[in-house]
């Protein structure tokens, strides 16, 4: 098959669909969330697009809703995100020989989703002329998904109201996010130690807790560390 | 507010240098295995911290045995055999509304 910027960059937007099916009401949920906590629909919208990375996301929401000071909240969106740093590192090899500004886009669009699917294309074909294509298509078609589903939720976060008690959505995306990844003791170690000392220190002050919690929950699966799923 | 679009800038431009660490900065660098280890327990021990509080906390105060420990550990059941975003959600929050339902209709 002959290769062409544009049949990769398809290729990826297409092996991208079946993923936003799990992305799209995710991004609605965050939109509606983000809403019921306060926030203008510009800066709904706005964090959809700077800080582009769907759990740190709803953590910033939770954590506004607590009125942490800002300095919190950035380290804790940063340690949320730091798993991006795998990610960049898996794909580094493949990118080596871009332009500055390719590797500044690819960069921006390097979620967990976009990663997946743009990984197994290189592994799949290898380091090819137009490889980068592809990643592109993947990471556009879930960017695009993730701003129009939180547009969505955010126009109708504005009709729902309060009592039907959407704000339990939030802990309940959150377990559907978690669980799955539960697969190993390391994994089980560290959601018990985390929720354990969430419940424990949760009367400090300004989500300070969630922060410990989450240092602990490390410890605490580092005790199994051998028994992590690579 | 207007620092929540300082906040949303700080917390973005972190998120994009993690993305572009290797990519640009650490080409030749590569992750230890013990590292990356760690790297995977994060999104686990993050949302599992956020998790227990908005399930054993209310209003009131400490609650161990309120409905939304309930709907909680369903939910927990159902993402565990279904691995679905959805039907955690429909599980969750249809114990929820079930209980209110029926402490609106008693009273």
């Amino acid at each position: 098959m002959t290769e062409t910027p544009l049949t990769r960059f398809w290729q990826g937007v297409r092996d991208e669909l079946p993923i936003l099916i799990g992305v799209i009401p995710f991004g609605a949920i965050y939109g509606l969330l983000a809403v019921s906590a306060g926030l203008a629909p510009a800066e709904a919208q706005g964090m959809s697009a700077i800080v582009f990375a769907g759990a740190s996301q709803f953590v910033l929401v939770q954590m506004l809703q607590n009125a942490a000071p800002p300095f919190l909240l950035v380290l804790t969106v940063f340690i949320i995100n730091l798993r991006h740093a795998l990610y960049s590192a898996a794909v580094a090899p493949y990118l080596r020989g871009l332009s500055l500004r390719w590797k500044i886009l690819l960069s921006y669009l390097l979620t967990d989703e976009a990663f997946v699917v743009g990984m197994a294309g290189y592994q799949r074909n290898g380091l090819t002329q137009a490889g980068h294509w592809y990643l592109l298509g993947a990471g556009l078609a879930l960017w695009s998904s993730w701003q129009l589903s939180t547009a969505a939720g955010i126009f109708l976060g504005a009709q729902i109201p309060a009592a039907w008690g959407l704000d339990f959505t939030l802990p309940l995306t959150f377990i559907a996010l978690a669980v799955p990844s539960i697969r190993a003791r390391s994994t089980l170690a560290a959601a018990l130690t985390a929720s354990f000392v969430a419940l424990l220190l949760h009367s400090l002050p300004y989500g300070l807790g969630t922060l410990l919690a989450i240092l602990a929950g490390l410890a605490g699966g580092a005790i199994f560390l051998q028994d992590t799923p690579a | 507010m207007k620092n929540l679009w300082l906040i949303f800038l700080a917390g973005g431009a972190l998120t994009f240098l993690t993305r572009f660490s290797f990519i640009y900065f650490l080409q030749n660098r590569r992750i230890s295995p013990t590292q990356e280890r760690l790297l995977r327990l994060l999104p686990v021990a993050a949302l599992s911290a956020m998790i227990a509080p908005q399930l054993f906390y209310t209003a009131q105060g400490f609650n161990p045995l309120g409905v939304r420990v309930l709907a909680g550990l369903a939910a927990t059941l159902t993402a565990w055999r279904t691995r679905s975003v959805l039907w955690t959600l429909a599980v969750g929050m249809a114990i929820l509304w079930l209980s209110a339902a029926f402490t609106a209709f008693q009273w």
